[in-house]
């Protein structure tokens, strides 16, 4: 939209040089203008630069040195990324952030979009159902893995409690290689659900009631109106949920902070951990800045891959570009 | 499709669906709710027991006996006066400082006409895709080179300024009819007149919305105050609960982490529920913006 925008103003401005332009925008009437906006612009521009600009091109050198912060930085071209090929946790790291990713996410939109659509009916009481499945998400990380770290525990955690009640002997969760991610998974799930539901359950406030009685009309079942009206009208909406989920699932770091500490046997070690670790553990500033590249460049294939697809199934995506 | 069966129930027999319906998804949301609520009610119910609740077997979910000195001994141990103090510095500064600077640059770009304003923004757009983790480490770097590690300066001041944020004012103010403001200019106000006594009393909705945003998030901001908070005595509320359960003797006394915990938990929750309405109104109008 933005970009649409300034696509119109470049039409425009091609007719006049660009330097005559700038002339005009100091002087004359205009004068006064411009320089207000560059004041107004100029408290978040100067920290944007700062703290934001700067660090991020600092990063691209930071990446190829050797550097503990007690000595001057060494630079060592790619060997970060060399190093990285034969470290075994940085691949165990890069797996469990796929893993924990690609299957936290699909399972939270699906449960988000059928509490969604079950929000959707005209009844009474809905705004407290969505309040109450919107808590947890407001809840600090911390807080909230802490209280299911404590519902987790093998013995006396809540959880293995109410399992054997129906006879079933619970699982170590936390504390078993095979159930902790599971259990970060579950965790994650119940606090992250309220934002896609909430997105969702807009996007079908959002749909207009005339296409649902002009499917009933044409005699559609209750699938093809879900199948041809509601995933449709919808898809903008579930198109920014799998997005944002998808890459803000990558850059989780609290709840494994947390509730497992990467544990046990580096099970639950994502990659955010990982850098975590080796910059402000080992003080290996250099290799956590090239693990942090890493980490970028995949968010940045998702969004890119998002965008190409989006094309293909979000309705009404290429009007909108 | 919910919607549509409700408005041709004409017949009884449809009526009688829609309420069985009715009453199916009643269930479902309610044992939902309470799966949600869970973990809360364990949280409240559990910093009133003592220890030998905590490990009694099998336990019990309302408490046997009643300890309300959980709550001030958890207070102590874990020096929460001075972790809410800190908190509560960092959260109004900035958001004090994110609402000055977004809502500024934010009429800047809506409103103004210069050179290299689009190309800006659009720098702007581009580097809020820029995930966090990746500016830890050059962050981490330059605090260390101002002299800011261990002070409230490191979480308060590069968190003064805010793409998402002025990316946000800015789709709002486009909105508002240039008609009052150029009243206002024909009156005889400047700018920065025109921005006060106009703009900002139009634009409170999206104020508000990124006010509660911006506290809710410092609020629970743990991974940058781990990295950069290392001395007690500046450590914000997060911090202070994630190493007061590290540092257990033989038994964990999980009563104190509760209620530590429903200490931590109350401030945001209160926010929210004050703050209901913009909160949601946020998430809905700046994502479907962002997405589409």
């Amino acid at each position: 939209m933005a970009a649409n925008v300034g696509q119109a103003r470049l039409g425009q401005k091609r007719k006049r040089s660009a330097i005559e332009d700038v002339k005009r925008a100091f002087t004359g009437l205009r004068r006064g203008e411009t320089i207000a906006g560059y004041l107004f612009l100029a408290p978040n521009f100067i920290g944007f630069v700062i703290f934001m600009l700067f660090p991020i091109c600092f990063a691209f050198y930071i990446m190829l040195t050797d550097w503990s912060l007690a000595k001057e930085p060494q630079f060592i071209g790619l060997k970060n990324f060399d190093t990285m090929v034969n470290d075994r946790i940085f691949w165990k790291s890069l797996g469990n952030s796929f893993y924990y990713t690609f299957v936290a996410v699909p399972t939270g939109i699906f449960i988000a979009f059928w509490l969604a659509l079950a929000l959707n009916r005209k009844m009474r009481g809905i705004i407290f159902f969505r309040t109450v499945y919107f808590l947890p998400q407001i809840t600090l990380t911390v807080a909230a893995a802490t209280i299911w770290r404590w519902i987790y525990q093998p013995e006396i955690g809540m959880i293995n409690h109410i399992l054997e009640l129906i006879g079933i002997d619970g699982p170590k969760w936390i504390h078993d290689t095979k159930w902790a991610m599971p259990s970060v998974i579950i965790m994650s799930n119940w606090q992250g659900i309220g934002f896609a539901m909430l997105i969702l359950l807009a996007g079908l406030q959002g749909i207009p009631e005339e296409f649902y009685e002009a499917a009933a009309i044409d005699g559609a079942s209750g699938w093809q109106r879900m199948r041809f009206v509601t995933l449709p009208m919808l898809s903008p909406a579930l198109f920014f949920v799998v997005v944002t989920s998808l890459i803000g699932a990558f850059q989780s770091f609290d709840q494994f902070y947390v509730l497992t500490q990467g544990g046990p046997a580096h099970a639950t070690t994502p990659l955010t951990l990982y850098i975590f670790q080796n910059a402000f553990s080992f003080f290996k500033m250099g290799y956590g800045a090239a693990l942090a590249a890493v980490l970028f460049v995949i968010i940045l294939i998702i969004t890119i891959i998002q965008w190409q697809l989006a094309q293909r199934w979000v309705f009404g995506f290429e009007e909108d570009d | 499709m919910a919607s549509a069966s409700a408005n041709t129930g004409g017949r009884i027999g449809q009526k009688q669906t829609k309420i069985l319906m009715d009453i199916l998804v009643y269930v479902v949301l309610s044992v939902v709710g309470i799966i949600f609520i869970m973990p809360f009610a364990w949280m409240v119910a559990n910093s009133f027991k003592d220890i030998r609740g905590i490990y009694q077997y099998p336990p019990t979910f309302i408490p046997e006996v009643w300890r309300f000195e959980n709550y001030t001994e958890a207070w102590t141990l874990t020096h929460f006066d001075l972790g809410f103090l800190n908190s509560a510095i960092v959260a109004a500064a900035v958001v004090l400082g994110q609402l000055f600077t977004a809502s500024l640059a934010g009429y800047s770009f809506a409103r103004l006409r210069y050179p290299g304003r689009d190309k800006i923004f659009l720098l702007y757009i581009s580097l809020m895709m820029v995930p966090f983790t990746v500016l830890l480490i050059p962050l981490y770097v330059q605090m260390r080179a101002f002299g800011w590690v261990s002070t409230l300066q490191a979480v308060i001041i590069p968190f003064l300024f805010t793409p998402w944020g002025t990316f946000m004012m800015r789709q709002f103010m486009v909105t508002i009819p240039r008609e009052l403001e150029d009243a206002a200019r024909i009156d005889g106000c400047g700018f920065f007149r025109t921005y006060w006594l106009i703009i900002l009393p139009l634009t409170k909705p999206a104020l508000a919305t990124l006010a509660i945003f911006t506290f809710v998030n410092t609020w629970n901001s743990f991974q940058w105050p781990l990295i950069v908070l290392g001395k007690p005595k500046v450590k914000t509320l997060p911090l202070l609960l994630a190493s007061f359960q590290n540092q257990s003797g033989m038994r964990t006394p999980w009563h104190l982490i509760m209620a530590a915990a429903t200490f931590v938990v109350i401030p945001v929750l209160i926010a929210f529920i004050v703050g209901q309405k913009y909160y949601v109104r946020g998430i809905v109008t700046t994502g479907i913006k962002g997405g589409g």
